[in-house]
């Protein structure tokens, strides 16, 4: 027991002397790995001297005896606290130096997630979490296990704004296609609280044609809400799935959605009082598959459908007639649709009330102000970089050891009569 | 060689009297009653007709007008004009369609139909003995008729697929273009009956190869066999310029002789829309009678309906609602869902303003048009590409996934 407490004694001490330099820390990392069964067996004595270091200069002990403190079960009376101290670490830990260990990092990261579902509180994760993003992030290009523990929580507390926030940077680089789909997953999810269709179809999408060789639940899910939500922003929903789908995708999504594609269907007919009674005889698997919200509103977008063709083809219409036309009971109930269209920006027009006529404009855009000069500018320079991007990626595969033995492989089974044959000795 | 002339001219008059439009002038004199809007003669009508096509046109209208004493009518001319043949099959047909309404007089003859094809059976033999004989002495010019006669002989049996058959049998034995020509006028004939216009298409091309020999009247025939192939295929488009061809000789003075359709289409060019809309009114019920037109009336009569709207509004800047439904003979509601459905369908470029009830024509602006493309375009590239690249990293993954396992 003496030597153990001197042994602990002595840990906190490297820990504390250890911290300055980072060759030190590279140290102390060595001595850390070689000590990490004594920690893990005494986690309550070393919980006891954690007192005694900061987490801003010694966070790589620190992380080390927090992970260890974190791994066991963990009392009810004792969550609180430890939620306090995981999510001042986060705030304050030196960057540098958790990086040596980002999968301790992470799994106290990950503890701090179902932490705080326990006690019902999910929005205190989520500025942690993503302070700990970005810490852990080498660039903003990377997919971290974090995003979709961060994004679910963001979810789960209605925090869609902040969520948003992350979506907004282009991922490239993936590690675990499962972090990639949830990623996806709740992220459409965010997408579609913001109102922000296009993004999160754009996410479904991703899920739906990603490369998978054995079908999973998220791209069912994703499936799911791609289907509605394309109905919702678009008004209509297409079938064919793009060619570079996996195959198991195309042949299963659709079976796994029928009552979906259903809906897609009774939705191009353009009878809503059909649609309605679709829903209405569906409502329970709609439910189920906690998904009836959406479906509400993809039934309202039919309204809004009906409303739109009106614009290509009036100028002005009374609302009396919008609701004959669009299938609406009541002109107040089209009053309230056009002005919501209006809001949104999806048509020009503007209502007079006092002969209840609606007079629809054109797109007031003239594409001459500055500001949408500076738009066109951007979105070219933005599509140069992706290009270059493309073109560096496709070097970097064309010169890939891995990429070459394989085609090389390849091409002698299939071209075995070919004269230029493939060097036999192309792995390089 | 005497003989042959006959049978290409009595061949001609048949394929006349099957056509519509094509009629020499004399007849067309008796043409006028069908065209008009009053109930159709059916006297007057099938007087316009001979052989088979008086039967089929005269059975057609029994099955679609609907009117039982008309119904019977044209039954009982069709019974007449069948005894007067030999066609057994449609004679049961008729007999069976009659039912004895019309008395003991058109029952079911059955010492006339024995006896028709007891003749049938014996002038069978002698053609085959006859074409036998031509065969084993191998004149061309004579199994050529041995055949045609053959293809007479089934045709006025109603045999129609055999017919056929003979009929282009001819064809390995044809040495003139003539011959070819003859052989194609048969052949298009008997197909038009059968209701197989892919053949009457490429027989009216064939015949038309043999530029040189063909007279204006050989050539209207044609195309006006083309034409009614076009419409059966629902190409209006083909059909009108063909029938517009074959117009072109004689159009005016046919005109003349059909005044309610020269009316029609002199108002539909000087945009008196409503007369003519009403002369096409008066007009449908018969032309519903008539054996090729009945199926396409519906859809001719909105597209001429919609063709005389967007030719209406295509001058004007702003078009009054109230003074086109007045043109049109409609109200302006009913004009306005019309116009919706055109401009929903992108047939007229225009926007209504329901308030003042003004149509207004609308120009599309190339300009904004151009960017709008542009910025869409941009967005998708740049999702698609970025989209792209994910896969290709999920790819290179799991390839760089199998192939640390395999190490």
């Amino acid at each position: 027991m003496n030597l153990n407490v001197n042994s602990v004694d002595s840990l906190v001490a490297e820990i504390q002397g250890l911290s300055g330099s980072s060759q030190d820390v590279n140290h102390l990392n060595n001595l850390l790995k070689q000590s990490e069964d004594i920690i893990r067996s005494q986690p309550t004595t070393f919980a006891t001297c954690i007192t005694q270091l900061d987490p801003s200069l010694h966070s790589l002990g620190y992380l080390y005896i927090l992970e260890a403190c974190t791994a066991g079960p963990i009392p009810e009376p004792q969550a609180n606290e430890l939620v306090l101290s995981v999510v001042r670490f986060i705030d304050v830990c030196s960057a540098e130096q958790i990086r040596l260990v980002p999968d301790k990092f992470i799994s106290v990261c990950k503890r701090l997630h179902e932490q705080v579902m326990v006690l019902g509180a999910p929005i205190r994760a989520v500025a942690p979490l993503l302070t700990a993003i970005r810490k852990i992030q080498p660039s903003s290009e990377h997919l971290t296990p974090l995003h979709p523990d961060f994004l679910q929580v963001c979810v789960s507390s209605k925090c869609y704004k902040i969520g948003y926030s992350i979506l907004e940077d282009d991922i490239y680089e993936v590690d675990q296609p499962r972090d990639f789909f949830l990623y996806c997953y709740y992220g459409g999810m965010i997408c579609i609280g913001q109102k922000r269709f296009a993004k999160a179809l754009e996410l479904f999408h991703n899920v739906v044609t990603a490369p998978m060789s054995a079908m999973n639940a998220i791209a069912v899910e994703a499936y799911k809400k791609y289907i509605l939500v394309s109905l919702i922003h678009l008004r209509q929903f297409s079938a064919t799935f793009p060619k570079y789908t996996s195959a198991v995708a195309q042949r299963n999504l659709k079976n796994f959605s029928q009552p979906y594609i259903e809906l897609a269907n009774s939705y191009s007919t353009g009878n809503i009082s059909e649609l309605e009674a679709f829903v209405l005889a569906n409502q329970d698997k709609f439910e189920n598959g906690n998904n009836l919200g959406l479906v509400k509103q993809v039934v309202s977008s039919m309204y809004k459908r009906n409303i739109q063709r009106l614009t290509q083809t009036y100028l002005t219409l009374s609302l009396q007639d919008i609701a004959n036309t669009a299938q609406i009971s009541t002109a107040k109930e089209a009053e309230m649709h056009v002005l919501e269209m209006i809001e949104d920006g999806e048509i020009y027009a503007t209502i007079n009330q006092k002969d209840g006529m609606v007079r629809f404009l054109e797109d007031p855009e003239e594409y001459k102000t500055c500001e949408m000069i500076e738009h066109i500018d951007s979105s070219i320079q933005r599509i140069m970089k992706l290009s270059k991007k493309l073109t560096t990626m496709d070097e970097s595969m064309a010169m890939d050891p891995l990429y070459l033995s394989k085609v090389g492989r390849e091409r002698q089974r299939f071209d075995f009569d070919d004269f230029d044959g493939v060097p036999q000795k192309f792995n390089l | 060689m005497e003989t042959e002339e006959e049978a290409s001219g009595q061949m001609t008059d048949e394929i006349y009297t099957n056509g519509g439009e094509d009629e020499p002038l004399q007849q067309q004199q008796q043409r006028r009653p069908i065209i008009s809007g009053e109930q159709l003669d059916i006297e007057a009508y099938a007087a316009l007709y001979t052989g088979r096509t008086k039967i089929s046109r005269l059975i057609f209208i029994a099955d679609k007008c609907g009117n039982v004493s008309m119904q019977l009518e044209a039954l009982r001319m069709a019974y007449d004009e069948i005894k007067k043949g030999e066609n057994t099959q449609l004679f049961r047909e008729v007999v069976h369609k009659i039912d004895g309404r019309l008395g003991p007089n058109y029952s079911a003859d059955s010492s006339w139909m024995d006896a028709v094809d007891r003749r049938a059976d014996q002038r069978k033999e002698k053609l085959e003995n006859e074409l036998n004989a031509y065969r084993t002495n191998l004149i061309k010019e004579s199994i050529r008729m041995g055949y045609n006669d053959f293809g007479d002989f089934y045709y006025s049996h109603g045999a129609l697929g055999d017919a056929f058959k003979n009929y282009v049998r001819t064809r390995d034995y044809c040495t003139t273009a003539k011959h070819i020509i003859h052989m194609c006028l048969n052949a298009i004939l008997v197909s038009i009956e059968m209701g197989q216009f892919a053949h009457v298409t490429s027989y009216v091309s064939k015949a038309e190869q043999n530029k040189n020999d063909l007279d204006p009247i050989t050539i209207a025939k044609l195309q006006c066999a083309a034409g009614l192939a076009h419409l059966e295929a629902k190409k209006y488009k083909h059909a009108a310029r063909k029938a517009k061809v074959i117009d072109n000789i004689n159009f005016r003075n046919f005109l003349e002789l059909v005044p309610e359709v020269r009316e029609l289409i002199h108002d539909f060019y000087s945009s008196h829309y409503a007369s003519c809309l009403d002369y096409l009114g008066n007009l449908k019920a018969n032309l519903m009678l008539d054996i090729h037109l009945h199926d396409h009336l519906e859809i001719l009569y909105t597209e001429i309906r919609n063709k005389a709207l967007i030719q209406y509004t295509h001058p004007f800047v702003s078009v009054d609602l109230n003074m086109m439904a007045n043109a049109f003979k409609t109200t302006v509601v009913g004009l306005q869902k019309e116009l919706e459905a055109l401009i929903t369908d992108n047939q007229i470029q225009a926007r209504i303003d329901s308030h003042n009830k003004i149509l207004y024509a609308r120009h599309a602006d190339q300009r904004k048009a151009t960017f709008q493309r542009v910025l869409q375009t941009g967005v998708e590239f740049d999702r698609d590409v970025r989209a792209m690249l994910l896969r290709a990293n999920l790819i290179k993954h799991e390839f760089n996934l199998k192939a640390s396992r395999k190490i």
